[in-house]
């Protein structure tokens, strides 16, 4: 009896070791790493383009969706090789400083402030301007990124534009410090306003069946332009960034085959962003 | 209420229909666990038994230090870890950001601490006839040493368990070393935290089940094997 469970113990044993020596190996990543923001990660984009990408050039790619400031500090840090980010102005002093080369613009959508059908503060329709002023009158919730994103930077440069100094302890402003989707829902839960892109705002809505809580309040205007670029991370400043690859996915991205895919991928009937690396 | 009854279903249905998304995650979650522990384990054991055996100076303050060391927080490893590995840190040259060996690495740290404490108060705990006993009956020193740890086994496979479990759940050094890459540097636990945070909140609790379920196998393994 003891002798049976001996060699009962010793297969199973055997069987976890092998279990283990099965997996894939570990080998330093020689695929392209890229750093962006978390809209076009949470869209479904970048999962979407990948394998298009890889069919294409042979190259694998793996990203990690942060806010555009981190992204960018990814790059400066030389821990990623390419860099998917939207904040314009960041960007080309980005570039001016050495870290990154190459930026090219690839497609857009706008920024929309998004709230509660209710509307409590009463600016629906309004301009950015005059939402923000009411909204601080009324004391409703806002909900911000916090997080040094790209839309956090606009939202700053928005309230700035509004003639008011970025908000900060107030009650009723709320700083999540986390993505879009999960600011977006935190929104939700508080009933509060929150500025996002369009591009999340649809899949949120297609997310929740076509019927958000939220609804969009303010749109238009050219300050609301949301601009996505491509920047190689400068293989001046990181000897050891893998330019090739990062040369190879920016062509790609900006050719017109991806830019195609990028004017394909709908949600809700609605493109999410606009392709525009020829203009 | 609903999403919660879903959840349980679309766990059921993720783990029996092969979902690619959910087994890369539980991949990756197994692979870290298993290299973290196997290094803890390596070094641990034979620290703690040191610690719980041997009388040596300041061995008081070697264990408050390593009792500290229990409480260490995992967004600090994470910290820690993401400054040496960085490209431009002391071992950027390995490449280890955003792979699972860098995650391995700071759940080895979180791991190493349990596993030093458990193990020396497993052995400090053993019968205190024991050596004695090992002694009386023509016990070498080697054979003193193999006696006790034989002796202590179970609560140091319990010690195991506990760093085991430690480190399956871990989000914060998963997160900031593993980047959360899709395919490649997704566990289970950092799944959940964007499921969650996307309001997808069935996906999430499928995910935590998963977890629950590979737990569950782990320690049903470890009973069979402590049976006597």
């Amino acid at each position: 009896m003891k002798i049976q469970f001996t060699a009962c113990k010793a297969v199973f044993l055997g069987a976890c070791i092998l279990m283990l020596m099965c997996r894939p190996g570990w080998t330093a990543s020689p695929e392209l790493l890229m750093a962006t923001t978390t809209s076009t990660d949470n869209t479904g984009l970048l999962d979407y383009l990948a394998p298009h990408f890889t069919e294409a050039t042979g190259i694998e790619i793996k990203w990690t969706a942060t806010g555009t400031g981190k992204a960018l500090e990814l790059g400066k840090r030389c821990d990623v090789d390419v860099l998917l980010v939207h904040a314009p102005d960041a960007e080309k002093q980005y570039v001016a400083d050495g870290y990154g080369i190459n930026r090219q613009p690839i497609m857009y959508n706008d920024f929309v402030v998004i709230g509660p059908k209710s509307d409590p503060a009463d600016i629906r329709g309004k301009t950015t301007k005059a939402a923000l002023n009411a909204i601080r009158a009324s004391g409703s919730r806002f909900v911000s990124r916090g997080d040094d994103s790209g839309t956090h930077k606009k939202e700053i440069a928005l309230w700035q534009a509004a003639g008011l100094t970025p908000p900060d302890r107030e009650s009723w402003y709320i700083q999540t410090g986390q993505g879009m989707l999960p600011s977006i829902n935190i929104a939700a839960e508080q009933s509060g306003y929150i500025l996002t892109d369009r591009g999340t705002y649809i899949k949120y809505a297609h997310d929740k069946g076509g019927n958000p809580p939220l609804i969009i309040v303010v749109e238009g205007g050219d300050m609301l332009r949301n601009q996505y670029s491509v920047i190689q991370v400068s293989p001046e400043n990181c000897p050891d960034v893998r330019a090739e690859k990062a040369r190879a996915f920016s062509g790609w991205i900006a050719g017109q085959h991806a830019q195609q895919l990028i004017d394909g991928f709908r949600l809700l009937d609605k493109k999410l962003f606009i392709p525009n690396a020829d203009q | 209420m609903d999403f919660i009854l879903q959840g349980t279903a679309q766990a059921l249905d993720l783990l029996f229909s092969g979902d690619p998304e959910t087994f890369s995650a539980v991949a990756a979650t197994l692979t870290v666990s298993s290299y973290a522990m196997a290094a803890s384990l390596a070094m641990g054991i034979p620290l703690g038994f040191a610690l719980g055996h041997a009388d040596f100076a300041g061995k008081r303050q070697v264990r408050l230090v390593v009792d500290t060391l229990l409480s260490l927080p995992t967004v600090f490893i994470g910290l820690l870890v993401y400054a040496f590995v960085s490209r431009q840190g002391p071992l950027g040259e390995m490449g280890l950001l955003f792979t699972l060996p860098g995650i391995a690495m700071g759940q080895t740290i979180l791991a190493l601490p349990i596993v030093i404490a458990l193990t020396a108060t497993a052995i400090e705990n053993t019968d205190a006839g024991l050596r004695t006993t090992l002694l009386s009956l023509g016990a070498g020193r080697r054979h003193l040493l193999t006696g006790t740890l034989w002796e202590a086994r179970h609560a140091i496979l319990a010690a195991a368990l506990t760093a085991y479990g430690r480190v399956m759940t871990e989000v914060g050094i998963s997160m900031m070393v593993g980047g959360n890459i899709k395919w490649h540097t997704r566990t289970i636990t950092t799944a959940i935290a964007l499921e969650t945070g996307k309001g997808q909140f069935a996906t999430g609790i499928a995910l935590g089940l998963v977890l629950l379920a590979i737990a569950f196998g782990v320690n049903a393994g470890v009973s069979f094997l402590r049976r006597k």
